[in-house]
């Protein structure tokens, strides 16, 4: 099992949006919505476009470039242009910290 | 990029199999990353939010426009007043359903979801594109905007082919060749350039869809059949060719003579001016720069993107007139010199 990476402070992210993290060569996107964090994959899997600067609306990511959507919470498409679910990552809130759990 | 540099532009450049798209992607110009005017990200979220109220206000306006030119339409029927009443019904039906598909295609112009694929399948099935494959096509007209063998949907290709364009001011050639299409993908058959930008998965949906629209129009010409008179068609069908206009005299401001192979929208893309009924009719899609390069952002909030960004951007143009004024010279200039394009006056990074 992989072991906790601290990735932002939770008061970097505003509720009902997205952060981008990068690690180790791979980017990611950190959400906090309603007090609790996720996190995802940076990229969409529709194409090479950053998910963190699209909209978070409850638990749904959109895609800035082609409003391609996910659910955050396990990565599912939720209609064209995105067909191929997003790899989530396990994450949680430590002490003010967003931890993430890569791997 | 220095098109100088570059070989000729040719209509076969365009071909999405056997194009210019090995070219481009070679030259770095295929899904790459694009010019973006700095917009905080507290601003941008808030452009971005979605609202039913604004999309429900204007979709029942312009079906109640439909519904009452309609009528005005049927009443005619017989009289001399036939014929514009009924350009007034298939322009209202057509044209502004060209932007509803746009808009509702990019999801933005409700929050709830299922309205905005409501909106789109009927659109659609209004400006006469195949759902899904238009779907997916104007996905990659937004990676590759412009770019030649990679975007499906560029509107005036070089050299200028004039015929193609006078004849589709009425749709002459894109509705008969969108309906032997749609026919043969009622049959199961997927054209070839259209798997390069729809997934396979996405194919039952294109033949289930054309199989909805063949047994319309065929109730729709049946009717016509039966009562002897091509009335239903002038009402469900037609309008897609003889309203299709105004979509047109708005959609060519989009990108015409501007040029080609360039990762910057402020370059390839105008933003023009219009009255407020004209915004109406096309939703603010005259808002275009805005558009491209923010294409979250709905239709309702174009205008202010366009005072967040319009510093970093080159001057929009004082109404459609202004915008033919340098249309028109550009598209006769790349009848016989294809390489040549508008230049537009973008502020330079300081």
């Amino acid at each position: 099992m992989s072991s906790w990476i601290d990735a932002a402070a939770l008061d970097d992210i505003d509720d009902e949006d997205v952060k981008r993290f990068d690690h180790a060569g791979k980017t990611y996107a950190l959400y906090h919505v309603d007090g609790k964090v996720y996190a995802s994959d940076g990229l969409c899997t529709h194409e090479h476009v950053h998910l963190c600067d699209g909209l978070v609306m409850e638990h749904v990511i959109e895609c800035p470039k082609h409003n391609g959507r996910f659910d955050i919470r396990d990565g599912r498409p939720l209609g064209a242009p995105v067909c191929v679910a997003l790899k989530t990552y396990p994450a949680k809130v430590e002490g003010g910290r967003v931890m993430v759990q890569l791997g | 990029m220095n098109t100088a540099t570059q070989p000729l532009p040719t209509s076969d450049d365009y071909k999405l199999i056997g194009g210019a798209g090995e070219r481009a992607l070679a030259a770095g110009l295929v899904n790459a990353t694009w010019y973006k005017s700095p917009v905080p990200r507290a601003v941008m979220k808030e452009l971005m939010q979605r609202s039913d109220a604004q999309g429900i206000r204007d979709t029942l306006l312009w079906y109640a426009l439909i519904l009452g030119s309609g009528v005005l339409a049927y009443l005619s029927w017989g009289t001399g007043w036939a014929v514009p009443a009924f350009l007034l019904y298939g322009t209202l039906y057509c044209s502004p359903a060209d932007s509803r598909w746009h808009e509702a295609g990019h999801g933005t112009p409700f929050k709830t979801r299922w309205m905005s694929d409501a909106l789109y399948q009927t659109a659609s099935f209004q400006v006469f594109r195949r759902p899904t494959v238009w779907r997916w096509s104007h996905a990659r007209h937004h990676t590759d905007t412009l770019v030649r063998g990679r975007d499906p949907e560029v509107a005036a290709p070089v050299p200028t082919d004039w015929a193609s364009m006078l004849l589709n001011i009425f749709a002459i050639k894109n509705v008969p060749n969108e309906t032997m299409k749609v026919i043969a993908n009622a049959f199961g058959r997927i054209g070839e350039a259209e798997k390069t930008f729809v997934p396979e998965m996405e194919w039952p949906k294109i033949i289930r869809e054309a199989r909805i629209w063949v047994a319309v129009y065929a109730v729709v010409i049946g009717l016509c059949v039966y009562s002897g008179s091509i009335m239903p068609l002038l009402f469900i069908g037609l309008p897609s060719m003889y309203g299709a206009w105004l979509y047109n005299f708005f959609g060519w401001t989009q990108h015409a003579g501007l040029p080609e192979n360039v990762l910057d929208h402020r370059q390839n893309c105008r933003t023009v001016y219009m009255n407020p009924a004209f915004r109406f009719l096309y939703w603010n899609m005259n808002y275009h720069v805005e558009h491209h390069m923010f294409p979250m952002v709905p239709f309702h909030a174009l205008p202010r993107l366009h005072e967040t960004i319009k510093s970093d951007t080159a001057p929009a143009y004082d109404g459609t007139l202004e915008a033919y004024r340098e249309i028109i010279p550009a598209l006769l200039r790349q009848t016989s010199d294809p390489t040549h394009h508008v230049v537009r006056p973008v502020p330079q990074a300081a």
